[in-house]
């Protein structure tokens, strides 16, 4: 069985293009509204969707997806919820849908479960936050839903190896030592950082945290076979509120973004 | 409450930190290098004399060990059941166990050349022992604390102050132990590389409940010698308050493989064991992952982990450690509660009876010895943990409960 995930990167490969992936946080401001969001992000360019599983205490992230989790837990999002409201996002729009997770939320689901519901909602890939390969739940590799691993930049060589060996889908590098957020700044170890991890797979390597800015994206997007842009979407969201016009102006922010990404070919 | 198993306490925990189905390490990977590395450091020290030595001799000259193990004559004769002793960890520095761990702690930061030591704490006694090694050692302190308990526990906020921390507020979710906790974690992946995170109890990620219980288990080692040269023979009860567990442990441990000494720790009931109101872990918890280990928690069946309330700002929060969670399912040690008006009324017994004041946190262990009292033997010997004193609870005390005038 093929998988969304896998069919995207390989058209952007031919075409010599990376990946434009954004995140919000899934019942943000309603779950309803997640609907309308995605579909307004397919619109604006985005390849891969990923919808994070609101959780009490997402110790990994900034203040920007902090917010994004307690408004949507507010409007009553619970993770059985989420997976109805993705079974009907899928139904509208054709992105790889990606989950980012804590673990508890799913650990009190059910994994078996949880991989039967989730793959029957169109979910294609999930990443934990807080869950090293080494705990071995979830190692085993009979996964029709791609596991996508983190990889910091503390990660020492041969745990890159260990980490791309558990992973499926693409492999997402932490640009920087800290929690998701925007920064002005890149840190400079990227591109070197990318080549080590490219030494031990040869799945996509994507690159997050702390991108924010068109400019960012386009530097990004010439090194990473993808561009992971999430709290500064997430705070445009969390701005927009119940503003009527919300997916018109989230388009307008979100396009130049894409475009920046797409805009960069890399060399043959 | 008689135990049933043999335990072999040296094979807890195994290589990944998991004790039984409990522990282990479920943390972000840009933290996974900082706590091999912590892991590795530990091993090392506790085979090198010089760490040992330095250790212990902080102990005794700087935080005031050993403690002693007090009778409590009148308590005793007031309820008419076993005789009880107090361990006097409320005499040490600064006013509580704590103290024990943040100085193992600080001697590790400084082995390993950190140079920041970032902490939560909930009641102020964790915050200001780290405080205190930080100024002891010269090395940068910042202190995470929610806000509800700095109203709470404003004395400590002051102490911590004094001793040159910088304490941040938590403002976000119950304002609480928790969130003081995500906080550090999140200061702690943005600086790993300089800074060491001074948890200050049996929780979190593989090393941590196990390194915070070896430099707790001086609390077990001493009680032993004490009342074997006291009452000539081991005590039936070791009765310890449980937030994350650290007292508790730092006191069962060294007793674990004494069958015929029961153990209860008492976790808070708050104003009644239901979602919200208590923070009793055994009562209302399930299995679930926070905050860096696998155990029991207050969770709801979605995984959003539950409102907490506690009297004692300590023992308020949704997570035990997970050896405790162990020792619960097979049976070694049992897991009771007191109410916030229990401990009210042990507090003032207590204080006028024996002319100590006792921390809310401890004070649940006592509330759990006065109301069981009269159902164990006179012949028997109790050892509750004073693990703290009540000097930070005065403002909150002095508005809720009548004093003479």
């Amino acid at each position: 069985m093929t998988n969304r995930i896998d069919e995207k990167f390989t058209a952007l490969k031919r075409d010599n293009r990376s990946a434009f992936i954004v995140y919000i946080t899934g019942g943000d401001p309603s779950l309803e509204r997640t609907i309308e969001i995605a579909a307004t992000l397919e619109r604006a360019g985005a390849d891969v969707l990923e919808i994070g599983v609101p959780f009490s205490d997402p110790l990994a992230d900034g203040i920007a997806n902090q917010l994004g989790a307690q408004r949507a837990l507010q409007a009553g999002a619970t993770l059985p919820k989420l997976l109805y409201t993705i079974s009907l996002i899928r139904s509208r729009i054709s992105l790889p849908i990606v989950l980012y997770s804590y673990l508890n939320p799913i650990f009190q689901y059910g994994f078996p479960q949880f991989e039967e519901d989730a793959l029957a909602a169109g979910v294609d890939g999930i990443l934990f936050l807080d869950l090293p390969p080494e705990e071995g739940i979830d190692s085993s590799h009979a996964h029709r839903i791609h596991r996508i691993r983190l990889i910091a930049p503390t990660t020492p060589e041969e745990r890159i190896r260990s980490i791309t060996g558990h992973a499926s889908g693409f492999v997402y590098y932490v640009s920087r030592e800290g929690v998701t957020g925007e920064r002005d700044d890149l840190a400079g170890s990227i591109p070197e950082r990318l080549g080590q991890i490219r030494k031990h797979t040869t799945l996509p390597v994507v690159v997050g945290f702390g991108i924010s800015s068109p400019a960012q994206a386009a530097q990004v997007a010439a090194w990473a076979d993808g561009v992971v842009v999430g709290s500064a979407i997430v705070r445009k969201i969390g701005e927009l509120g119940k503003d009527p016009g919300l997916s018109q102006k989230l388009l307008d922010f979100v396009t130049p973004i894409g475009d920046a990404v797409h805009s960069v070919v890399k060399g043959t | 409450m008689q135990p049933n198993v043999q335990i072999d306490t040296s094979q807890l925990p195994d290589e990944q930190g998991r004790f039984g189905v409990f522990g282990g390490v479920f943390v972000p990977e840009t933290l996974m290098p900082a706590i091999e590395q912590l892991r590795e450091e530990y091993a090392r020290a506790k085979t090198d004399p010089e760490f040992g030595w330095q250790l212990e001799e902080l102990l005794r000259t700087f935080c005031g060990r050993p403690t002693p193990l007090y009778f409590a004559e009148r308590l005793t004769q007031k309820l008419g059941g076993p005789r009880i002793y107090f361990k006097r960890e409320d005499l040490l520095h600064t006013g509580a166990h704590k103290i024990n761990n943040a100085v193992g702690q600080a001697l590790l930061a400084v082995r390993m050349g950190k140079k920041r030591l970032i902490a939560e704490t909930g009641a102020g006694q964790h915050g200001v022992a780290t405080a205190t090694v930080a100024a002891r050692f010269g090395l940068e302190c910042v202190v995470y604390m929610g806000e509800t308990d700095m109203k709470r526990q404003a004395l400590n906020v002051a102490r911590m102050e004094f001793l040159g921390a910088k304490v941040v507020p938590v403002t976000v979710g119950q304002a609480t132990l928790k969130e003081a906790i995500n906080e550090a974690m999140r200061d702690w992946v943005t600086n790993v590389r300089t800074t060491h995170y001074l948890l200050g109890t049996v929780y979190g990620p593989h090393p941590y409940p196990m390194m915070v219980r070896d430099f707790h288990r001086v609390i077990g080692d001493e009680t032993r010698r004490q009342i074997l040269a006291v009452e000539e023979k081991l005590p039936d009860l070791l009765v310890a308050c449980v937030g994350g567990g650290s007292n508790a442990i730092g006191l069962f441990y060294s007793f674990l493989d004494d069958q015929n000494v029961a153990m209860v720790g008492v976790e808070a009931g708050g104003t009644g064991i239901l979602p919200g109101q208590h923070a009793a872990r055994f009562q209302g918890g399930r299995l679930g992952v926070l905050q860096g280990t696998k155990t029991y928690l207050l969770s709801d069946e979605d995984g959003q982990i539950q409102l907490t309330h506690s009297i004692s700002a300590g023992l308020d929060y949704a997570a035990v450690g997970p050896e405790h969670s162990y020792l619960h399912d097979i049976g070694r040690v049992h897991y009771d509660y007191a109410s916030d008006d229990e401990v009210l009324d042990a507090f003032q017994l207590v204080a006028k009876i024996e002319g100590i004041l006792p921390a809310l946190e401890s004070t649940h262990a006592l509330a759990y010895v006065i109301k069981h009292a009269r159902e164990m033997p006179p012949n028997h010997v109790v050892v509750v943990n004073l693990s703290g004193r009540g000097d930070k609870d005065v403002d909150q005390l002095a508005q809720r409960l009548p004093r003479l005038t």
